[in-house]
């Protein structure tokens, strides 16, 4: 259920009593999106938008921890991490 | 009613001069000749047309007649890339030129909704005249018909192209075989992905631009290269995924894509991922799909991207035996699935 | 990070089945609550990468497939209606409904819309205040936050052409049904990952205690899928019961508390019927009193509605784990996506549809 795509907050504003915003979701497409839900929310944040809603923040932290870690447990991360070192 | 100013009150004489398409321009009468006139002739000007026939007569060179007819309607009339009439002389000169084929004329029949403002028509027909002569065909005989208002949506345009396939040259969708390979002319879905923008039904911004062009040269240059090269389809509607369904029964054979090897711009991808699309059945105007023998594939490649519309051209698969009438895809992570035809209209989804 | 190529990274993906591979010892049956993630799967052919041990049963977490058949029939008949103009997701144009779909009461003249964004359809509103404007209001606990806005924000701006016709399901009463079903064959569940993203995982543990299954929440990318399945197979072959988290980036375990606040003061609790399923107990949203004002069903009288499913469809045992497409008779025959007799072949989330499209 519920295409969710991520997207990155460009910009934040005000419109008919809802605070909306600018989301780019890569390659230069925008569209606007409802951020009455993520009211912390702030530019450069990236978020999952779902019919024109931002449900949530997507946290950086946690997405380079899952990465780093089935890189670890994958065997092939042991070559590939000194290419990321030198990278 | 007791003033009744008569200061701008003239003889109600036919306005000549109408800057909006009435319906007395289809009358066939005086309006509708200046509409050729005013219009048609001078954007289009060659002999055949101006000989004001009801039809043209023409000199053909040796080799098989081909034609092609294709009705064009699209909303909005002009979009990032293109227009209305640049499609239509592009969507049949590529119907021609994918024959193998020589495109040399082209006619045009025009539905105008009353009420088209003068100055779109202009505009289309300007467009149609530029990518005419990029292609190299002549507009050589044409129809204007005026509907009420409400029954077209502005403008509708039907164009039936003339070509000459020299003899010993067959291109057809039935002759793909095993062993072919096949080569994308360059990035997948930009048209279906501009227009959808350029309706602002969806609410969302992208930079891409329609792909609509003439291919007939690109075409020429890898026909030049090589009598090897079996299929040529241009993926309009319905985008790579279907046309290439149409080959693989035509022929019977099993056609397999690289999913990595795909060609998709970021701003395609994006979109489509926003809108739950497969850019695989987006909608191109300006790109061709090439099955060709492997042995000259990359002649073929060479050639492609020696051309203004092909220089991101790619080998995007192959053709084997069996299944019978499948396209499938290698994914990215090994596996593989099948690859079938667009089912109905194309719609954003929430799931 | 752009949260998207970083987790289609074919090398990790492979590293992560290999991990499966090497844990799996036994057959295990999981379920993959949503359709989404179906999708997915099929889409980028995950299921055959899989060692044979596992086996994926496809849940019911798609809300165009569950939408029950007498709403359909509703939202058909208020379309049609000369002084309404239709507004809907674009996956439920095709979904028939008794006798026909949304697409051919639009070619008899039906005005009917697709909006991408129910804000859309507020929008359409404002700009026709000549005619009535419905939002057919479907969805999961996903798309709710959407709908109750949509509402709400009418409401603030005094729309009287406004109302939505709601047909919204959760999450947790379809996993009770499915669990405490004496058919049963799910052992563990791939928890759709942006039904937490809104809702948080703070309903779960009543269910993992209850029925003893353990569940990942799971995201939809491939990397993800596998990290869902993975940790699913380890808390299985270890006999752990537990929640994990396989989805962190994007939920947390309270979730959005503001959609949920906004979800309870425009929804409350009601029992619904799930096309194919039957009625599930509290298992449904629908408007409180006092948003009548913005209920399609108040406002618009239809009549009796006499629904006919077709006796062939067993979408209702395909989306409680109990069978696959292929076990129907009419799969690829009869039915089709062009030519669909239950909504599993309409929705690209249909289990029927993705099975169809992908050739398993």
């Amino acid at each position: 259920m519920c295409l969710g795509v991520p997207g990155k907050i460009v910009e934040r504003y005000e419109k008919e009593g809802l605070p909306m915003g600018k989301v780019d979701f890569g390659g230069g497409t925008l569209r606007e999106a409802c951020l009455a839900y993520v009211p912390e929310a702030q530019p450069g944040d990236y978020t999952i938008i779902h019919v024109g809603f931002a449900l949530n923040i997507l946290s950086e932290e946690d997405a380079l921890e899952t990465l780093a870690l089935l890189r670890e447990m994958d065997s092939l991360g042991e070559e590939l991490a000194p290419d990321e070192v030198c990278n | 009613m007791d003033k009744i100013d008569l200061t701008g009150a003239v003889c109600p004489l036919p306005l000549s001069d109408n800057e909006q398409i009435v319906m007395g321009h289809g009358s066939g009468g005086k309006m509708s000749h200046d509409l050729i006139t005013k219009i048609f002739l001078p954007a289009f000007d060659n002999p055949a047309l101006s000989a004001g026939d009801d039809g043209a007569v023409l000199a053909l060179p040796a080799g098989r007649l081909v034609l092609s007819v294709d009705s064009h309607v699209v909303f909005p009339l002009f979009f990032p890339g293109g227009d209305i009439g640049h499609l239509a002389v592009c969507g049949t000169v590529n119907d021609v030129a994918v024959m193998g084929a020589t495109p040399l004329y082209l006619t045009a029949g025009f539905i105008l909704e009353e009420g088209l403002p003068l100055e779109t028509l202009r505009r289309v027909v300007e467009s149609m005249k530029q990518a005419a002569d990029e292609a190299g065909v002549k507009i050589v005989s044409g129809d204007t018909k005026v509907v009420e208002r409400g029954k077209a949506d502005g403008l509708f345009v039907s164009t039936t192209g003339v070509g000459i396939l020299p003899e010993g040259r067959e291109i057809s969708g039935s002759r793909a075989k095993a062993g072919d390979v096949v080569i994308l002319s360059g990035f997948m879905g930009d048209h279906g992905i501009a227009v959808l923008a350029a309706r602002g039904e969806l609410g969302f911004e992208t930079a891409v631009q329609s792909d609509c062009a003439p291919l007939n040269h690109l075409i020429a240059a890898a026909l030049a290269v090589s009598e090897n090269i079996h299929v040529l389809r241009d993926p309009t509607r319905g985008g790579v995924a279907t046309t290439l369904n149409e080959i693989a029964k035509q022929a019977g054979v099993c056609i397999t894509l690289n999913e990595l090897s795909l060609p998709v711009r970021p701003a395609v991808a994006s979109t489509c991922e926003m809108l739950g699309f497969d850019p695989l059945y987006v909608a191109n105007e300006g790109k061709v799909l090439v099955l060709v023998a492997r042995a000259d594939a990359e002649k073929v490649l060479a050639a492609l991207r020696a051309t203004k519309y092909g220089e991101d051209a790619v080998v995007i698969g192959e053709v084997s035996a069996a299944p019978q009438g499948r396209v499938l895809m290698k994914t990215a992570f090994g596996s593989t699935r099948v690859v079938d035809m667009l089912a109905g209209e194309m719609l954003p989804r929430i799931c | 990070m752009k949260y998207v190529t970083e987790f289609r990274d074919a090398e990790l993906v492979g590293g992560v089945l290999e991990k499966i591979r090497q844990t799996v010892t036994r057959p295990w049956t999981m379920m993959e609550i949503c359709g989404g993630q179906t999708h997915s799967i099929v889409r980028y052919g995950i299921d055959q990468l899989l060692p044979p041990e596992i086996e994926l049963v496809h849940g019911p977490g798609c809300p165009v497939c569950v939408t029950p058949l007498e709403q359909i029939d509703r939202a058909l008949a208020i379309a049609a209606r000369p002084d309404v103009i239709f507004t809907s997701y674009g996956d439920m144009l095709r979904v028939p409904g008794s006798a026909r779909d949304l697409f051919s009461v639009r070619a008899s003249g039906g005005e009917v819309r697709v909006v991408y964004s129910p804000l859309d359809a507020v929008k359409i509103a404002q700009a026709n205040p000549d005619k009535q404007v419905v939002f057919f209001a479907i969805g999961f606990e996903t798309t709710a936050p959407a709908n109750v806005m949509a509402v709400m924000q009418a409401k603030n701006l005094n729309l009287k052409n406004f109302s939505v016709l709601v047909s919204h399901v959760r999450v947790p009463p379809a996993m009770h049904a499915i669990l405490g079903s004496p058919s049963n064959r799910v052992q563990g569940f791939l928890l759709a990952g942006h039904v937490n993203a809104v809702m948080g995982y703070h309903e779960y543990p009543p269910l993992l205690e209850k029925y003893q299954v353990p569940m990942a929440i799971t995201g939809f990318e491939p990397l993800d899928l596998v990290q869902g399945i993975y940790e699913t197979v380890r808390m299985l072959e270890a006999g752990r019961v537990e929640i994990v988290n396989a989805y962190a980036r994007a939920v947390t375990f309270e979730g959005n508390q503001p959609a949920q606040k906004m979800i309870n003061q425009v929804f409350m609790e009601c029992d619904r019927a799930w096309r194919g399923i039957g009625v599930i107990p509290a298992s449904g949203w629908c408007l409180r009193p006092e948003f009548d004002g913005f209920n399609a069903e108040k406002r618009f009288d239809v009549g009796d509605i006499v629904t006919k499913e077709s006796p062939l469809c067993i979408a209702g045992q395909i989306m409680q784990g109990l069978k696959k497409p292929h076990d129907c008779s009419a799969f690829g025959k009869q039915c089709s996506p062009e030519t669909p007799l239950g909504a599993t072949m309409v929705s690209s989330e249909g289990a029927c549809a993705a099975y169809y499209k992908y050739g398993r």
